[in-house]
């Protein structure tokens, strides 16, 4: 499956079938994250219920150092 | 003394606020802000880097400290108020800095769209403090959108040139009834003790701290410096004369 991720074009197997079987990916474990899935946010709580389709834009963010 | 700070509801007694920005090393960050006494500490957000090797600048910042994601990176209100929602999404409270900036070579702040954001922002719920270029109608206008403090520029980001707005923030404090809180530009202590001087609710700084020798010993110049500056404005400065005022008997010595 195809998901753009951070303007990316990543190909994922079909095994990532929700938000939270992306995020539970070692790559994004133990960071403060936040998701957007399509230009809306997703909640945390909500991952689990969240599927994921071909061609979904996903941008996930975090917290950096800034003045 | 108790001489709290009370923004969006929150009594501070600490007015240095803090970045962490520019640090040589994030591990420096938890010392900065226990030689600050700081207790409100700016992020911004970014994409997560797919590549890997990014540090969490999460891991450094104590859970006691009050968190105020900044909007950096945003051209307009939009941008501004989804990069604030998603900070929020974070779970971590509801404080934002607005900081709209379209001029890349003074970053200097867009207080047009900045009036926008915050109104939005406000409405939603967020303790809006906006970076702002120091205009008293732009103050105004901020106020009235429900922004909980201003944060006038004392000089453009980074620069360390001081206190160059000094007569603009002075009007600010004098008229618009919130918090004004000198942001960027401060580069000594001593011009972070004036701010106070002038009634300056508090001060934020990231560079002066981050890129002096020693950042603890500039943390903890800041905070002194800070700390001096708010009493000598509630003592109240003595007055102004053009000529001497002996402060020593007139008579002459042995007459």
């Amino acid at each position: 499956m195809n998901l753009l991720i951070n303007g990316t074009a990543m190909d994922y197997s079909d095994s990532c079938r929700t938000l939270s079987d992306l995020m539970n990916r070692p790559e994004w474990s133990g960071r403060l994250i936040i998701v957007e899935l399509n230009g809306e946010i997703v909640s945390k709580e909500n991952y689990e219920i969240t599927p994921l389709v071909e061609g979904d834009r996903i941008e996930v963010v975090h917290f950096v150092g800034g003045g | 003394m108790h001489d709290p700070l009370v923004i969006g509801g929150t009594a501070l007694s600490s007015r240095l606020f803090i970045g962490t920005g520019k640090y040589s090393r994030n591990t420096l960050i938890p010392e900065v802000i226990n030689r600050s006494g700081s207790q409100v500490i700016t992020v911004a957000l970014r994409r997560v880097d797919l590549t890997g090797g990014e540090e969490n600048i999460m891991n450094h910042i104590p859970s006691h400290m009050t968190l105020l994601p900044n909007t950096s990176g945003a051209r307009t209100a939009e941008e501004a108020v989804r990069i604030a929602r998603l900070a929020r999404a974070a779970g971590l409270g509801n404080w934002v800095k607005v900081e709209v900036i379209n001029d890349q070579k003074y970053l200097l702040p867009d207080n047009l769209e900045t009036i926008r954001a915050t109104e939005i922002l406000a409405a939603e719920g967020f303790v809006v403090l906006p970076y702002m270029s120091p205009d008293l109608s732009a103050a105004i206008r901020l106020r009235d959108a429900g922004a909980a403090a201003v944060m006038p520029l004392g000089a453009p980001i980074g620069t360390n040139r001081g206190l160059r707005t000094k007569e603009l923030i002075r009007i600010l404090i004098e008229e618009v009834n919130l918090p004004i809180i000198v942001d960027a530009g401060i580069g000594r202590p001593s011009e972070a003790a004036e701010a106070m001087e002038m009634g300056a609710a508090a001060v934020l700084l990231n560079t002066a701290i981050a890129t002096a020798r020693d950042p603890l010993g500039m943390a903890e110049a800041f905070r002194d410096a800070i700390s001096a500056g708010r009493k000598a404005y509630l003592a109240g400065l003595g007055p102004v004369e053009e000529v001497a005022t002996a402060s020593s008997p007139l008579t002459g010595f042995l007459s």
